[in-house]
């Protein structure tokens, strides 16, 4: 009994970019479906929606939503990825770029008109969606985010990690 | 003397992201600045060109969290625009939309995000199960929150960018055997709310101060229709709501600020309670008038009491609405571009929303305008932090910090819904 090892817990990030966060709402209405289940499950490491205390370190799986508006994002992001075993693309920004990258579709007038703004805050020349930066293992799409697909894909990631048979 | 710099970098518990520096010099506190660092995404320039017909679902997803006021904002300033008067149907079936999302974002706020300030935990991960009655407390919260969602997806069709309002009407219509259970899920978490009422009744939370609060107030209370108020006693249309703001251009933050002729104020739940609570379901003011007494209020605290009361009235007026109405097919009006303005303004969670949309006559969008809640009151937030760090100067940074966190989150703030509109004037 003595040296028994607590059960293996996924080790999970969840991280927001640009975009509306309409999958982190739909996250937090299937954690509150599933929490007694999923709390013996998961070690939700990064989740600043939800925790103040969060480490970026080891993790089995970043779920990432939204685009890269910056270099300053791009960066956290290849961060994400560097500590990640894998990195889950979240939502139609995540997936696409859009609608979060429409900027990048703007004729030259409304370039013009928004370039003050993009250089004062130092926006990358055009958004990213994330495999335009890192390697993206899987990705659930969706405006938000297909729930059905997402729940399937997460008990997917659990088998794979030996936390659940 | 207290010389220190304070510096927050990414705010947690809160919808996106913000951070905040703060200066203090000699005990006075010389600078406050909250930065929202959402990265803007363009909405208003982008809606220019597209049809009307894409326009409300297109501008829901400014904000994931209150989407389906954003929809409802849309919908409105279109109808309003092209001389559309929407069936009684159609605006009861409105209303219970707002009561929905009124039910399942207060509660994420108020369970989720504000909780484990009173509790003194980090988050709701840290309740200890094995403790029954902080365990009745997460499954309590979780039960209350889920009836907001299945509202919102019984009449709206999803609690995020739902599919069923549209201009004219609804795309679907509930069914009559769907409404009998959601009636049992509302009876059932009732006494939820009325708990969520008692905690905040008892926290201890405090910051006091003069403001002028602004809300749409209607004959009854509601969060879509009527003329806006002030606690200062102006009475306008809704339609005239933008002429009394100024925009205020914050250099440091990528939202835009604005006050109301020329002052700053507050929106959100107190500002609705604060102007209106006299108008509320009489099941809830029957129940909560403990709660209900200490409003006017100047505590800005009690901006999480008054969203535990506008759940209870949200579940009272549903209640209400889904014993007494059988809902019918009914086909959405149909729309005729034209030449025309249109303004809808309703009650999001955090406060008055205004769209602004300018249509050409072959229906397409020229040009459009949002203010949302958290740019209204973002030169309220500075302003409470700053008089919050100087009434507690001598206090231990770290506990300041989290004083601070508290503060912000009393405001709801949703930095998401602050960013994707600009104005480009820089001076």
């Amino acid at each position: 009994m003595a040296n028994e090892t607590p059960p293996k817990k996924l080790r999970v990030g969840w991280f927001t970019f640009t975009c509306c966060e309409d999958s982190t709402m739909i996250f937090t209405e299937l954690l509150g479906d599933h929490y007694f289940e999923w709390k013996d499950l998961i070690d939700f490491v990064h989740f600043k929606t939800v925790k103040g205390k969060n480490e970026l370190a080891n993790l089995d799986v970043a779920f990432v939503e939204g685009a890269i508006s910056s270099e300053k994002q791009a960066q956290l992001l290849k961060k994400i990825r560097q500590v990640s075993k894998r990195l889950v693309a979240i939502g139609a920004c995540a997936v696409t770029g859009l609608p979060s990258a429409q900027r990048n579709l703007f004729n030259p007038k409304i370039q013009t008109e928004i370039q003050p703004i993009l250089e004062k805050f130092a926006f990358r020349p055009k958004v990213a969606k994330l495999d335009d930066l890192v390697k993206v293992d899987a990705k659930v799409g969706g405006c938000p985010m297909d729930e059905k697909a997402f729940l399937e894909l997460f008990d997917n990631l659990l088998r794979e990690f030996g936390v659940k048979n | 003397m207290h010389t220190f710099d304070l510096k927050m970098d990414d705010i947690s518990k809160i919808e996106g992201s913000a951070g905040l520096e703060i200066k203090v010099r000699d005990n006075e506190v010389e600078e406050v600045r909250l930065e929202i660092t959402e990265y803007k995404r363009f909405f208003t320039q982008a809606m220019r060109g597209k049809p009307i017909v894409s326009i409300p679902q297109f501008l829901s997803r400014v904000c994931g969290t209150c989407s389906n006021a954003h929809l409802l904002a849309s919908i409105e300033s279109i109808e309003n625009a092209l001389g559309i008067v929407p069936s009684v149907q159609t605006m009861i079936l409105r209303h219970l939309t707002t009561y929905g999302l009124i039910i399942r974002d207060h509660i994420l706020h108020l369970g989720i995000f504000v909780l484990p300030d009173v509790l003194g935990i980090d988050s709701i991960f840290e309740l200890d199960e094995n403790d029954p009655e902080k365990r009745k407390l997460l499954e309590d919260t979780l039960a209350l929150k889920a009836a907001g969602n299945h509202l919102s997806i019984l009449v709206a069709g999803r609690s995020v960018h739902a599919p069923y309002p549209a201009i004219g009407g609804f795309l679907q219509i509930p069914k009559n055997e769907d409404v009998k259970r959601m009636i049992e899920e509302l009876e059932k978490v009732r006494p939820i709310a009325l708990k969520f009422i008692q905690i905040f009744m008892k926290c201890p939370f405090k910051l006091e101060k003069e403001t002028n609060y602004v809300a749409l107030v209607g004959d009854s209370f509601n969060f879509l229709e009527g003329k806006i108020a002030t606690s200062k006693g102006k009475i306008i249309p809704e339609t005239d709501f933008g002429k009394y703001l100024d925009h205020v251009v914050i250099p440091y933050s990528q939202a835009s600020g604005y006050k109301f002729e020329g002052e700053r104020y507050v929106v959100g739940a107190l500002a609705r309670l604060n102007l209106a609570k006299d108008k509320l379901n009489s099941q809830t003011k029957k129940d909560a008038t403990g709660a209900l007494s200490l409003f006017p209020s100047k505590n800005i605290f009690h901006n999480n009491l008054a969203q535990a009361i506008e759940v209870l009235h949200s579940i009272d007026q549903s209640l209400e609405i889904l014993k007494t109405s059988k809902f019918s097919i009914e086909k959405p009006m149909p729309s005729v571009p034209k030449e025309s303005v249109g303004f809808g303004v309703v009650e999001a969670p955090r406060g008055t929303l205004y769209h602004k949309v300018e249509i050409d006559a072959d229906g397409k969008i020229k040009s459009g305008q949002i203010v949302v809640p958290t740019g209204q009151n973002q030169i309220s937030i500075e302003k409470d932090i700053g008089q919050l760090v100087q009434e507690n100067i001598k206090m231990e940074k770290e506990e300041l910090e989290k004083e601070i966190e508290k503060l912000i989150r009393a405001y709801d703030p949703c930095m998401s819904c602050a960013t994707h509109f600009l104005k480009v004037k820089w001076k």
